[in-house]
């Protein structure tokens, strides 16, 4: 098992950036183990490819993991105020949820990471991830205003996409590969998933214990876990005529 | 060619908030009542604390008959279309949108049923706006107050009477029409939070009260009190606190063993015979095409769903649709002003993350014509609603008051800091019909069975936009005076398809105006009754469902009480 601190990877990432590994030619995505998937038919760079604990990739490339990564971090940076979006693994979140529930956005990260890297080596001259953090962002700020070029439909919509499953994937329940070790509802100070909240709990200032508890985690509803795919949750079936 | 099933007494179509209201008195009145419902049973433990599921993947509408009909949208019949939403606001299940609804169960006040005779005595019949065709409903709040009452007492609704037979309550709505007795149950508890708006609200001299709730305060017809536990917004319930009719009526109709419940049930077409009366339902299931038979139909399908499957169901004796011979399905809709909200930020933390919407506190004193209009120009008003409900990651997405970027270290810092600072109230202001916004069928956006799916053709007139202005103010007003740092206005948005949809099938005794008639019954099908907030001709200021589900059990009383009359 690897170590899985935020330091640690925060350090092995800025190691790989300083080392310029890039791309396709990296031996891996800057966090997480190499964990071929046997399910999924990939190249080899696909097959090293890895976001968060261990887990192989399940819809993006290595490359665009690794471009998506990189956003991630910086639209919800690691700093002085606690861990961000690499360590909620959000970028993890999105892969996995891109073959389930966001499968309809799939060929929009598709086109959209390859263009968030052509922008990139085009306004400052290198793939987006192996970019400064101040370049990165300003590459960024130039989606979001819209003015970066080479998006289908825009830049802006790209970018608000990504944010938005960013969020979600860093304050989402873990069970959905996202807000690991509970970074995100700590960062808010969401009190956690109880099931039962008392009167003196919505008074002002309760003083509440983080229960650090994934909604499925309760016996209740560990036995009807949402599916991994989008349609496995379908309790009413369309009928065929 | 259909299946022919048994006749029955009375076939329902549409188990959900009204429908499965009605089941209950006529099963008690000893009929034979067939619930065709196109979801299926849900149960507590479907219902995961899951705010990725529920609030922002939108489970469990996501998966519904419903969510492949989402009707399209067009302010005015000339512009363009609006985007289409991904996600039905209602859902199909036992139960129906009762199951994830925010419960919040109001009457309406008595001025919703006499807008146009009340505001022509005090302001002048030109003060009823240009283009609108609101009417008087055809009987007043004291006809609906006993039939609130027994749908309160089955559901099991919580909340303070503010006026009990003429003497008014402070602890309670002090705007309200005279109630009969109290609530069955107490109301939801107060948060810190309530308890600081509530405050406030008196320094400004107006009334806060605790809003009614169909979610058990306490033990209640053996089910426990609200567990308060944060994801009952668009969640179903997980210890059956909550009174939707797939724990209360349903079953309780069940226990006669006269309601069949029928699941995975799609309504295509209510059939009649030459002379024009109804014979029953055609529908589809597990991919078999079934006809039941039946004295007489309960149409409660949902506004959309109505006015739709009426409009498809030609025949002869109904080539414009069935119901339809005055050109009036569809008309007089109107999409509840929900929208224009108003968020503040304040200095310290509020505590929201638990409780639910229906958890909160209203100021009526800006509501229907609870205020002198004189020297105004408009007429109506909304209800004042703030309430605790907060996820993380609805937290997160937070406004960011223009004090922040969208994102980066400045961004993580404010919401850091902020997530449970901001509260956003719920405006609930009057809508009017108008000659103008109307439902009808799209010409060629269908369903995935080829039939065309509802059109909306609707949008905000003067009138609702003058009352938004005027109640955002006052809630700007309500949320500094209890310290709030900052507001923010939001928009109005469009009519597109809303959980708070009314009209299409419109209640009066002029049949050329209206397609049913007082009792809910068609002017032009004796024995086919409509169910459902489709036969509203006001909103009032406040949620639909109890209105609706009250006209539900009279609609249902009364074939009952004159079964012979109408079934033969």
């Amino acid at each position: 098992m690897p170590d899985q601190s935020p330091r640690a990877q925060l350090s092995r990432r800025q190691l790989l950036k300083r080392a310029g590994l890039v791309g396709a030619a990296a031996i891996a995505t800057p966090i997480g183990t190499l964990v071929p998937s046997p399910s999924v038919a990939q190249s080899p760079a696909q097959a090293q490819g890895a976001i968060g604990r261990g887990q192989a990739l399940e819809t993006l490339t290595a490359v665009e993991a690794e471009t998506l990564q990189a956003i991630t971090a910086r639209l919800i940076p690691s700093d002085a105020n606690g861990p961000g979006a690499l360590e909620a693994q959000a970028a993890g979140y999105i892969d996995r949820a891109l073959g389930g529930a966001l499968a309809s956005s799939h060929d929009a990260y598709r086109s959209g990471l390859a263009a968030v890297d052509a922008y990139a080596r085009a306004a400052k001259g290198k793939p987006f991830a192996t970019l400064s953090a101040a370049d990165q962002d300003a590459v960024l700020r130039d989606m979001e205003a819209n003015v970066a070029s080479g998006f289908v439909p825009d830049a802006s919509t790209f970018f608000n996409l990504v944010r938005a499953h960013t969020i979600q994937g860093t304050f989402c329940d873990p069970y959905y590969g996202g807000n690991v070790d509970f970074v995100g509802w700590d960062l808010i100070g969401y009190p956690g998933v109880r099931l039962a909240v008392t009167p003196n709990e919505q008074r002002m200032d309760p003083k509440l214990t983080p229960t650090h508890r994934s909604a499925y985690e309760n016996a209740m509803f560990s036995r009807k876990r949402p599916g991994r795919a989008s349609r496995e949750d379908e309790m009413v079936r369309w009928p065929r005529t | 060619m259909a299946t022919n099933l048994t006749k029955t007494d009375v076939v329902i179509v549409g188990l959900g908030a009204v429908g499965g209201v009605a089941a209950l008195p006529l099963a008690r009145a000893g009929l034979r009542v067939v619930g065709l419902e196109a979801g299926g049973w849900l149960n507590p433990d479907d219902f995961a604390p899951d705010e990725l599921r529920n609030n922002v993947r939108g489970w469990p509408q996501a998966v519904q008959k419903a969510n492949r009909e989402i009707p399209t949208h067009r302010p005015h019949a000339s512009a363009p279309y609006s985007p289409r939403p991904a996600i039905h606001p209602m859902m199909n299940a036992v139960g129906g949108t009762s199951l994830h609804y925010w419960a919040q169960s109001w009457r309406l006040n008595p001025w919703d049923f006499k807008v146009v005779s009340e505001t022509t005595r005090r302001y002048g019949a030109a003060r009823i706006p240009r283009g609108s065709t609101v009417e008087d409903w055809p009987f007043g709040l004291e006809d609906l107050e006993p039939y609130y009452e027994v749908v309160e007492n089955e559901i099991g609704v919580s909340g303070k009477a503010g006026n009990l037979n003429g003497k008014i309550d402070r602890g309670g709505n002090i705007f309200e029409g005279p109630r009969k007795h109290e609530y069955p149950m107490p109301p939801l508890r107060a948060t810190g939070f309530t308890d600081m708006m509530a405050g406030a609200a008196r320094t400004l001299g107006w009334h806060p009260f605790p809003g009614p709730a169909a979610i058990n305060s306490r033990t209640y017809q053996n089910r426990v009190g609200c567990a308060y536990h944060g994801y009952c917004n668009r969640g179903g319930c997980h210890v059956k606190a909550k009174g939707s009719t797939a724990v209360t009526t349903i079953p309780k109709a069940q226990q006669t063993g006269r309601l069949e419940v029928v699941t995975q049930a799609i309504t295509t077409a209510i059939n009649v015979d030459a002379s024009g009366r109804v014979t029953g339902v055609t529908y589809l299931k597990d991919g078999t095409e079934y006809f039941q038979p039946a004295d007489v139909v309960l149409l409660a399908a949902y506004v959309y769903e109505n006015v739709r499957i009426l409009l498809l169901s030609t025949s002869r004796a109904f080539p414009n649709g069935l119901s339809n011979r005055h050109g009036q399905v569809g008309r007089h809709y109107f999409s509840h002003n929900q929208g224009a909200a108003v968020t503040a930020l304040f200095p310290r933390d509020i505590n929201n993350w638990y409780g639910l919407p229906a958890q909160g506190v209203a100021v009526d004193n800006w509501a229907d014509d609870n205020f002198d209009h004189s020297q105004l120009d408009f007429i109506g008003g909304g209800n004042l609603w703030v309430y605790s409900d907060r996820r993380p990651i609805g937290a997160a997405n937070m406004t960011t008051f223009g004090r922040a970027p969208r994102w980066g270290s400045e961004w993580k810092a404010f919401i850091k800091r902020n997530a449970d600072r901001w509260n956003t109230a719920y405006l609930q202001k009057t809508t009017l019909p108008y000659e103008d916004n109307y439902l009808d069928l799209d010409p060629t956006i269908k369903d995935p069975l080829g039939f065309p799916v509802c059109r909306i053709t609707a949008d905000y007139k003067d009138n609702e936009r003058k009352v938004a202005t005027f109640i955002q103010d006052k809630m700007v007003e309500w949320f500094m005076a209890a310290g709030a740092l900052a507001t923010e206005k939001v928009p109005i948005g469009t009519m597109g398809p809303t959980t708070h949809a009314y009209g299409g099938t419109r209640m009066g005794d002029n049949p050329e105006t209206n397609v049913v008639n007082r009792w809910g019954f068609s002017h032009e099908v004796p024995n086919l009754g409509i169910l459902g907030a489709s036969v509203m001709g006001t909103s009032g200021a406040r949620n639909p469902t109890l209105t609706a589900q009250a006209l539900a059990w009279r609609t249902a009383d009364h074939l009952a009480k004159n079964w012979k009359t109408i079934a033969d």
